[in-house]
């Protein structure tokens, strides 16, 4: 236990240089902005004097390694910037959007999850049946298809065509108002409020969304079981397995399943950074209200400070989802917490 | 000796393709992309830019084969002109990062030391944001060009190229005939780019085959979220973006072709990608 305790530590401090480089590279994105940053804050009417006064409020005057620490100390501060379009701080509108993007994201993660793994498991037990051929079709398609391209087609099938769907705009019909936050997870604020019509018009605005996201990352989730199962199936223990008699089942699932797992349980740091990565495009297309459109609006606004303050907020995310993931690889492989190496 | 290798790998290549019917339209698919590309604009049968306000927002017809758009700009001659466009930018940035990031690779693997622990250092920096993100990032700060689209797409993409080379360069680096050739007195620059150059070249290139589709992607969805390519110019990603309101009061046709003919231009690169991989390396077919 104490092993796996100092493993879990050891990633903790691993995770820092990660952290310290995402930090360096923001502070740079920053001030490479076009021109003279002082002049673009001070605003298209400043005079000199009052260019000269931003730069120097925003340090711009001080070497390059003074400001970084300036820079990195507000941060820890909480100090993200200010959004000119809003007047707010960055770090607190982020945080209000946050919810309405993980919420997606952990639904399409399980959805694509749920269809990813039995998928990658039955092609692997069957190489070659007509399962593996729609496997190894579904994860050349998935990888093929823009986000922005399916979740439009989605739409017109949907919602146009069949008019399952609500419109694709937005959380929540606008004759319902949001439940009171709790955790800011729709689903789950409106079942501690237990309103189940609620509910049900969350979950619908979620579908749309949820199923073109998750049709993106079914394909790595899925190549990679399908692969890692396959190793795991042609082992020895799994041969002296099913020498010993052990029902097929018992093999697939209780030996080559349980293994095979750990390999995909890695992957799940790279299906995150193309979560996030396309959750910007899937929030545009479905007119989301998370950090993606966030940034895309201010963007479209040439107001910097929010995208600048995304792009850092979604590193440290993705360094800290990598993190977990390492951590809980750390807790189930089994060799780790037995004590061999 | 050499002729037997060469009709021994061309045979390896004719049963790759033959093996496989789907790698064959992926052959032929990519071979009509790059011919759209080089005579695109000469082919086409409207101007992509010519709006006909009379002509607006019309179905799939024989005059126009995709439709119209709001302003009554034929869509088959913006999508096919568009090709030019988006291929150039993904060549252009998985070249430079191929360039820059054997290269890279290469001496990180070679020398060791120092410069290995600072070329590692920066391509897991890189690796440490989420790559569609960080692109986004560094085409705001940059500016918006087509050229910051190529530069951002090149960056995400370098930790790959570094990672190949340098792994490939890392297993060669103490071998008997790179030995052999120090000991004849080349310059380490002469065996990095004679001895161990064409060693990686083979893996370096299927990274090259499978980054292509990416590079699309992501160039295509930086444009779609207003980034890069400015309107009008037709790119798939600003085709499919200028359609995409019409597409809950029923005109599909204005981004779904575009969008059609984008994923299937990945796909055939991914396809390629898969098959180019089987041909380098008929071990690793998943």
């Amino acid at each position: 236990m104490t092993r796996t305790l100092a493993l879990v530590g050891r990633r903790l401090l691993g995770a820092l240089p990660n952290l310290m480089g995402v930090v360096i590279i923001t502070f740079i994105l920053t001030r490479a902005l076009p021109g003279d940053p002082a002049a673009y804050f001070a605003g298209g009417a400043a005079t000199q004097g009052a260019v000269d006064q931003v730069r120097q409020q925003l340090g711009l005057d001080k070497s390059w390694l003074e400001q970084f620490f300036r820079y990195a100390a507000g941060l820890l501060r909480g100090d993200f910037g200010t959004s000119l379009t809003t007047g707010q701080p960055v770090l607190q509108e982020l945080v209000s959007r946050l919810p309405a993007s993980i919420e997606m994201v952990l639904l399409a993660l399980l959805l694509a999850c749920s269809v990813a793994l039995p998928l990658g498991v039955m092609a692997a037990t069957r190489p070659g049946s007509w399962i593996d051929q729609l496997c190894r079709l579904l994860t050349t398609a998935g990888v093929s298809l823009p986000t922005f391209f399916t979740g439009l087609l989605l739409s017109y099938v949907f919602y146009f065509l069949l008019g399952w769907a609500p419109a694709p705009l937005g959380r929540l019909d606008p004759v319902f108002s949001p439940p009171s936050q709790v955790t800011g997870l729709y689903l789950i604020d409106a079942v501690l409020a237990g309103d189940a019509a609620l509910w049900w018009a969350a979950f619908k605005q979620l579908i749309l969304p949820t199923l073109t996201m998750a049709l993106f990352v079914l394909a790595p989730i899925a190549r990679m079981t399908r692969a890692s199962m396959l190793q795991v199936l042609s082992s020895d223990f799994v041969r002296t397995a099913r020498a010993s008699g052990l029902s097929p089942t018992t093999v697939r699932v209780r030996y080559a399943l349980r293994n095979a797992l750990l390999p995909v349980v890695t992957t799940l740091g790279m299906v995150f950074g193309f979560m996030l990565g396309s959750s910007v495009i899937v929030e545009k297309v479905f007119g989301w209200p998370g950090v993606g459109s966030y940034a895309i609006d201010a963007l479209t606004a040439s107001d910097y400070a929010p995208v600048q303050g995304f792009v850092l907020a979604m590193g440290v995310l993705f360094v800290l989802l990598n993190l977990l993931v390492d951590v809980l690889y750390t807790l189930i492989d089994p060799r780790i917490s037995l004590g061999a190496d | 000796m050499t002729g037997f290798l060469a009709s021994e790998t061309a045979r390896h290549i004719r049963h790759v393709l033959t093996e496989n019917p789907v790698t064959l339209v992926a052959a032929s698919l990519f071979l009509m992309f790059v011919l759209l590309a080089l005579f695109g604009p000469w082919i086409v049968p409207y101007d992509p830019l010519a709006s006909d306000s009379a002509a607006a927002l019309q179905p799939p017809s024989w005059q126009h084969g995709f439709g119209t758009d709001s302003i009554g700009r034929d869509i088959l001659s913006r999508t096919l002109v568009a090709t030019r466009l988006d291929l150039g930018i993904a060549v252009s940035a998985v070249a430079l990062s191929f360039a820059l990031g054997i290269a890279l690779g290469l001496a990180a693997g070679y020398f060791g030391g120092w410069w290995d622990t600072a070329v590692t250092r920066v391509s897991d920096t890189i690796m440490a944001f989420p790559l569609f993100v960080l692109a986004m990032g560094i085409v705001a700060s940059l500016g918006n060009t087509v050229g910051n689209i190529v530069l951002a797409t090149a960056i995400i993409n370098l930790p790959f190229y570094v990672r190949v080379a340098r792994a490939e360069t890392n297993v060669r680096r103490n071998a008997g005939f790179v030995e052999a050739a120090r000991l004849s007195g080349n310059s380490d620059l002469r065996i990095l780019a004679v001895h161990l150059f064409p060693n990686i070249l083979p893996p370096a290139l299927v990274q090259v085959s499978l980054n292509m589709g990416w590079a699309i992607l992501n160039a295509a969805g930086l444009s779609f979220i207003g980034l890069g390519v400015r309107p009008p110019t037709p790119e798939w990603g600003i085709l499919v973006a200028e359609g995409a309101q019409f597409i809950v009061s029923g005109e599909w046709w204005v981004s779904f072709f575009p969008g059609a003919v984008l994923m299937l231009a990945v796909f055939s690169f991914n396809l390629l990608g898969d098959a180019l991989r089987d041909i380098f390396d008929p071990r690793k077919r998943t």
